[in-house]
């Protein structure tokens, strides 16, 4: 089976679709043509530029590189992470903590999928350890995010209904354990919900992009399969690592709440 | 706990927010309202006494000090009464940990009032079941902050003499936040004035 070789100029005609769409939103007023049109331009620049990136690093093979690519693939996340909690934790523990709890979990669930069970030589092939990695970073940073979001807004809200447990005495453990359980479960909502639906509800980008370009499709969904195992592992163990990490550090050696280590958030 | 009763609690150079160090020896038994214009310093008192908030000099109850165990034990030990009740689950009789059907009833709270939901409650319901919840757990010394604010006159009268005769009863050490002139003369047996100067106590 051979992919069928994709022409710019016919790349051009499916960007027609967008153009139509635009001229549709800019007549029913909907004040976001522009935005829809920056975006649309925007996927081909970053897509064309993390293309040319990747025959670069699949051109060279060393681990280096790849290990280059993966740090600062971690450092982005650690950074959107921090971005999407409104009153997150300061003194960069909010990176710190997002950054090493996706370090920990998509690291070592990659490294392990790609010696245990994918098995390529040598083992950090960039064709197989990036997009896995990037797989698993992308969804384990949006579980950790999810996850610490939940947990420092509803600390931030629920202070005081936290401290009067501490009045009566419970240990810090049990007077934020519904929060904790909260925050770790809306961090793995998404990936269950998508394992719930996958196949019948969605065919997921990976498995489609996979079979429009070439691959039988039984071979695509084993790697689906063995991508969704991953992201649950990864995205889980991250989230909980993550949200553990932050509620330990919400209170000090004396079991005392400490709001005050939280940003304010103003917008 | 009745190893923890009848205990002094037993301030030593106690420093809280911008109130300058000061020595409180509270006896067994001892009611000592505290008394002070509003934002001087006397909630965050008791939430120093309380291990709440970072502080500076030692709390003892006979002779163990608050640092000297788990932060929640001693927080169990020397319990603190807040002005604003908190409940978290929905059903009242969840917060409990045993089913105080006398002290309702002393309160004028009918029995069933463990089955409410939180909900419903008025503010003076929360009130009376806050101090009922705390109580219930036994503890050695008592930190209550205006434990009557939501009341009406008649509730009032009933929670100051059912809570001194628990204070009296089980030998507590008691500081009680008041800003009624009136319930200070009824329940205290000394006064501590957080006043410009600092805390000054007055029999």
């Amino acid at each position: 089976m051979s992919v069928i070789e994709l022409s710019y100029g016919e790349l051009a005609l499916a960007s027609l679709l967008v153009l139509a769409l635009g001229v549709v939103t800019a007549l029913a007023r909907l004040g976001m043509t522009r935005s829809l049109l920056v975006a649309a331009l925007r996927t081909v620049v970053q897509l064309a530029l993390i293309g040319l990136v990747l025959e670069t690093l699949f051109s060279l093979e060393g681990p280096w590189w790849v290990g280059l690519m993966g740090l600062i693939m971690l450092l982005a996340a650690g950074r959107e992470v921090m971005a999407r909690q409104k009153h997150r934790l300061t003194g960069g523990w909010a990176f710190g903590i997002g950054t090493s709890a996706m370090f920990v979990s998509a690291f070592s669930v990659t490294v392990l999928t790609l010696v245990v069970v994918i098995g390529p030589e040598p083992w950090y092939r960039p064709q197989y350890a990036i997009p896995l990695l990037g797989m698993l970073l992308g969804n384990t940073m949006t579980g950790v995010a999810l996850g610490l979001d939940r947990l420092t807004e509803g600390v931030w809200r629920q202070r005081a209904m936290i401290e009067n447990r501490l009045m009566l005495g419970e240990p810090w453990r049990e007077a934020i354990g519904e929060l904790r359980r909260d925050a770790t479960r809306s961090g793995l909502i998404p990936i269950v919900n998508a394992m719930a639906a996958a196949g019948i509800v969605s065919l997921p980008g990976m498995m489609t992009g996979q079979i429009l370009a070439g691959s039988p499709p039984a071979l695509a969904v084993k790697y689906q399969i063995l991508i969704m195992f991953t992201v649950a592992a990864g995205t889980g163990f991250g989230t909980l690592a993550a949200v553990s990490a932050a509620s330990r550090r919400l209170f000090d050696e004396r079991e005392r709440l400490r709001v005050d280590r939280l940003a304010a958030g103003g917008g | 706990m009745s190893d923890a009763a009848r205990l002094p609690l037993r301030l030593f150079g106690l420093a809280a927010g911008e109130l300058p160090p000061f020595d409180l020896e509270v006896a067994p038994g001892e009611v000592v309202a505290i008394s002070g214009a509003s934002g001087s310093g006397k909630s965050r008192l008791l939430r120093a006494l309380a291990d709440l908030d970072p502080h500076e000099g030692r709390v003892l109850l006979g002779e163990a000090a608050a640092d000297a165990m788990p932060a929640h034990v001693w927080r169990r030990r020397v319990m603190l009464v807040p002005a604003e009740s908190q409940w978290w689950h929905d059903a009242v009789g969840a917060h409990f940990e045993a089913e105080p059907f006398d002290d309702l009833e002393v309160l004028g709270l009918p029995r069933d009032a463990l089955g409410w939901s939180v909900g419903r409650l008025s503010s003076g319901e929360k009130q009376r079941l806050a101090l009922i919840r705390a109580l219930s757990r036994d503890p050695g010394a008592l930190l209550l902050d205006e434990p009557t604010a939501n009341l009406d006159d008649e509730s009032v009268e009933r929670v100051e003499s059912w809570l001194l005769q628990r204070i009296r009863g089980r030998g507590l050490p008691t500081l009680w936040v008041a800003h009624d002139r009136a319930q200070i003369e009824r329940v205290a047996d000394l006064q501590l004035r957080i006043g410009p100067g600092g805390a000054e106590l007055v029999r």
